[in-house]
């Protein structure tokens, strides 16, 4: 890769703290044209931060930018996009409110007699939308769709013809294999054409799949840069953590638990136009994964049994007793708590604190008149950030200033505060590193074995073999299949959804 | 610059300028340094501006004087500040003060006890809250538009109940509600021990309940305080609930004072100044959280600066443009994005090496924050 050519981007020296604490400390990172460099961490080494600097999200403290050679000022991401830097950023930073076709297109209008001609915006965000085989209402806004949906229209508006360098922050979290091909097949593409691409992710087998390249962050630092064919999976694991990774031990279930009493049940619970009404119980002890592909019904089922969504035919119960009109408040206050996919739509109240979005769901439980005291709030946070891995200053420090992963922690310990019997999680884990992965799956285990009921829906199908003692299988938002102990592999997972 | 220089720079980390830095983020500090520049322009101004004399057996002195005159707008600022945290805003709080107005002129003419007459003020801006509420929480219509239903008929009401039981404008005296807003309890004005009270009550039921944590996360995010179980209309609900209440209080306070009720122009543009003052404190229209004590530090810049207007000689035309021109002022200091624009331009200016370490905004721009706000 060591052509004359000069880099296409070279950043030198890159420092970067928030109110005093160090985000970054002297980064070094270069970027040549036609390759594929991963950008890889824990939760909070710096990833985003970098980008956000390389992209004019953010100023350095200290460092330069250099572009093709040339000592660039990138001041905003307006500058950044002229220079012809395009980037999907880890949290979806569109404008849910406007229709599909405005936020592929925003900035970039196509006009006619200087005038944005909206026809050919749609058919423009159409054609890109095609190119990752969505094929979507692109008039809706933004908003109605899932995350995942989100996630692809964001790329969508990031690949501009005229772009050089094209940054993805954890662009496949949300993705199920199918869309992360086709994304990979046109990476190849804008690859071969010279492109530079920045490609941040804890999917370790996507790294290897797509990268020439890997630098590492750990607290702020790059620890490491090498050609992705020189560096086992092993040695980048401990060069990511600082520490070797206990293997994960392989699921738990090898031997097959007597499932406790059934907790919570669902009975030919559905809701038009949202999913066919289905049977499902959960028992204590026992952990279900929802399987299926983007749009096959894996958030609406969850919803469903949570309650954040009224069915309108079938019925929940709970101990037997049917529960009756199912509310959020309700659920929790019956000890079923929930973890929401889109963390920053559903999930945290970004300008409270870390200590109070824990407590969130645990203070809905006891009722208003009934505040769980400041010392125990703090010992609560406390125990959490402990508990999870959360990487925070404290606990005051407003959630929306973790790095993402770590936020998506802290939907995870708000819902395990409330001490719940039944725990309803969509994508738990997204954006979530390697070790936390590991501590996370091991911590779901252990709660599951001392009587927790579990309902995990996931795209990520080695999470759901992990986790689950009994899988369900949903196509077309039916539930079409269920396999359990032995049977369950990503095989039998996979000919399910294909319909086999 | 080159990377050595860096070097140097970095491990220097707690230095008095960053602390001061870090202080400079501190929300509460710009307000009260806006408010301690306005009293001591005052105190130059006006000789013996600070001094407290014992004149008929109460405090009597110019700071006493801003105290007395901010109690009303501060009562009805700390209602605005929970429903501003909520993500609502109230224009109808000065109708409700009209409204509590009129009440009290027609019961005391319906003879009953002024006691009594007090519970039908305060219950009359809770109806008031219930009705805002109803609009908001309920039907789901956008807080600017359903308080404006109410601030546009608000005064017509008290205008109706005037005319029904007492004619226009009708005055009254009533020695008890007197007592509660112009007399004094030892040397202290009584209104300033029932607003040290009230907002010690309103603190009580924020801080010491889950009310208040519950009211910010659905003024941050409502979807998630949902699924939170917080249930997010209840919640709204109660914010215009306490929102009407303080403006009733205000209302008792103002109407007692000038002993007539007068829907017309008691309590006029009183909304703007709340929500002034809560934008002064440092809250963000944009909801999510409620800063009681800096919401009363917002009033009293607010009164100290009309203070020193009157009394510093500038033509009265020149008020409302001088009073526009010092709250911008306190607005910009406390913007993060205005103070990081400062500075950067003095960074350019010096040298690009002398970058300082830790420094910059909090929250500067993230690709999602920062230009929003
Ligand atoms: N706006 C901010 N204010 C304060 N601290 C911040 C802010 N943004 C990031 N940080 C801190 O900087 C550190 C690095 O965050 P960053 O988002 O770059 O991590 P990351 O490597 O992208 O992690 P993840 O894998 O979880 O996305 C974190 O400790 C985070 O708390
Ligand atoms: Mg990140």
């Amino acid at each position: 890769m060591t052509s004359d050519q000069p880099p296409r981007v070279e950043l030198v020296g890159i420092s970067k703290a928030f109110a005093g604490v160090p985000a970054l400390d002297r980064v070094d990172f270069t970027l040549h044209p036609g390759e594929v460099h991963a950008l890889l961490g824990e939760n909070g080494a710096g990833k985003s931060t970098l980008i956000k600097i390389m992209t004019g999200a953010l100023a350095a403290d200290a460092g330069e930018m250099r572009l093709d050679g040339r000592a660039v000022a990138v001041g905003s991401t307006a500058e950044a996009r002229a220079l012809g830097i395009s980037t999907v950023y880890q949290e979806v930073n569109l404008v849910p409110t406007l229709s599909v076709a405005r936020n592929v297109t925003l900035g970039r209008e196509p006009r006619r007699f200087g005038l944005i001609s909206w026809r050919a915006a749609r058919e423009k965000a159409r054609a890109r939308l095609k190119r990752l085989s969505l094929e979507i209402d692109v008039e809706r806004a933004l908003g109605s769709f899932p995350v995942a949906v989100q996630q692809l229209v964001a790329i969508a508006r990031a690949l501009e013809e005229d772009s050089r360098v094209l940054v993805l922050d954890e662009p496949t979290a949300s993705l199920d294999a199918q869309e992360t091909r086709l994304l990979f097949r046109i990476l190849r593409d804008l690859k071969a054409q010279g492109m530079a691409v920045v490609f941040i992710s804890h999917f370790l087998d996507q790294v290897y799949e797509i990268s020439d390249r890997i630098s590492v962050l750990r607290n702020g630092r790059l620890v490491g840069s090498a050609a992705t064919a020189a560096l086992p999976q092993r040695e980048l694991i401990t060069l990511m953590l600082g520490r070797e990774l206990e293997r994960v031990e392989q699921r738990a279930a090898a031997a097959p638990k007597a499932a406790g009493a059934p907790v919570l049940a669902a009975e030919k619970l559905g809701r038009r136009r949202w999913i066919e009404p289905f049977d499902l119980v959960l028992r204590a002890g026992e952990a279900i994964g929802l399987a299926g592909l983007l749009g096959s019904g894996r958030t609406e089922t969850a919803k469903l049994i949570f309650g954040a969504v009224r069915a309108d035919s079938g019925r929940l119960t709970l101990d037997g007793a049917p529960l009756g009109h199912a509310s959020p408040r309700r659920a929790l206050r019956r000890g079923i708590a929930f973890c929401p996919e889109d963390r920053k739509a559903e999930g945290l109240v970004l300008d409270l604190s870390v200590r109070e979005n824990i407590l969130l769901a645990l203070q809905t439980k006891r009722g208003w008149l009934r505040p769980l005291p400041r010392d125990e709030q703090r010992r609560l946070a406390e125990a959490m950030i402990e508990a999870l891995g959360i990487a925070t200053s404290d606990a005051e420090k407003p959630v929306g200033q973790l790095s993402g992963g770590n936020q998506q922690k802290v939907v995870l310990a708000r819902a395990l505060a409330s001490k719940p019997r039944v725990l309803v999680l969509d994508e738990p884990t997204r954006g979530i590193d390697v070790g936390a992965h590991a501590e996370i799956v091991a911590l779901v285990r252990r709660l599951c074995a001392e009587g927790l009921a579990l309902l995990v829906a996931s795209s990520e199908l080695d999470e759901i073999v992990a986790v689950s003692d009994r899988v369900a299988v949903l196509r077309d938002r039916r539930i079409v299949g269920e396999i359990a102990g032995a049977e369950i592999t990503r095989e039998t997972i996979i000919e399910l959804i294909a319909g086999g | 610059m080159s990377v050595n220089q860096t070097i140097e720079v970095a491990p220097a980390p707690r230095t008095l300028g960053t602390r001061l830095r870090g202080l400079a983020g501190h929300r509460a500090v710009w307000p009260l340094l806006a408010l301690a520049l306005i009293l001591a322009v005052n105190g130059l101004v006006s000789p013996g501006f600070f001094s407290i004399r014992v004149v008929e057996g109460r405090f009597f002195g110019s700071t006493i004087d801003i105290l007395y005159r901010a109690m009303p707008t501060a009562m009805v600022a700390l209602g605005m500040a929970v429903v501003i945290g909520s993500k609502g805003i109230d224009l109808s709080v000065g109708a409700i003060i009209a409204i509590c107005g009129a009440t009290i002129a027609w019961r005391i003419h319906a003879g009953d006890p002024h006691v009594v007459v007090l519970l039908w003020a305060l219950g009359a801006g809770l109806l008031c809250g219930l009705w805002n509420g109803a609009l908001v929480a309920l039907l789901g219509i956008q807080p600017i538009v359903a308080t404006l239903v109410l601030m546009v008929s608000g005064r017509g009401i008290g205008l109706m109940i005037n005319l029904i039981y007492g004619g226009t404008n009708p005055s009254f005296e009533s020695p008890f509600l007197q007592s509660l807003s112009v007399g004094h309890v030892g040397l202290i004005p009584t209104r300033l021990l029932l607003g040290a009270a009230s907002f010690a009550a309103l603190w009580l039921l924020l801080r010491r309940t889950a009310l208040g944590l519950f009211i910010e996360a659905v003024g941050g995010n409502a979807r998630a305080a949902d699924l939170a179980g917080i249930g997010s209309r209840l919640v709204t609900y109660s914010a215009y609930l306490i929102s009407g209440l303080t403006a009733g209080w205000a209302g008792v306070i103002l109407t007692a004072d000038t002993h007539i009720s007068d829907p017309v122009s008691q309590g006029l543009y009183i909304e703007l100044d709340a929500i002034l003052a809560v934008v002064i404190g440092g809250g963000s229209l944009a909801g999510g959280r409620i800063h009681l004590g800096m919401t009363v530090i917002g009033t009293l810049i607010i009164q100290a600066l009309a203070t020193l207007i009157l009394t510093s000689g500038v033509p009265p035309e020149y008020n409302l443009v001088v009073k526009a021109v010092v709250v911008l002022a306190v607005l910009l200091l406390q913007s993060d994005d205005a103070r990081a624009a400062l500075t950067r331009r003095n960074r350019a200016r010096g040298s690009l090496g002398g970058g300082s370490p830790g420094g910059g905004s909090p929250g500067g721009g993230s690709p999602k924050g920062g230009r929003r706000r």
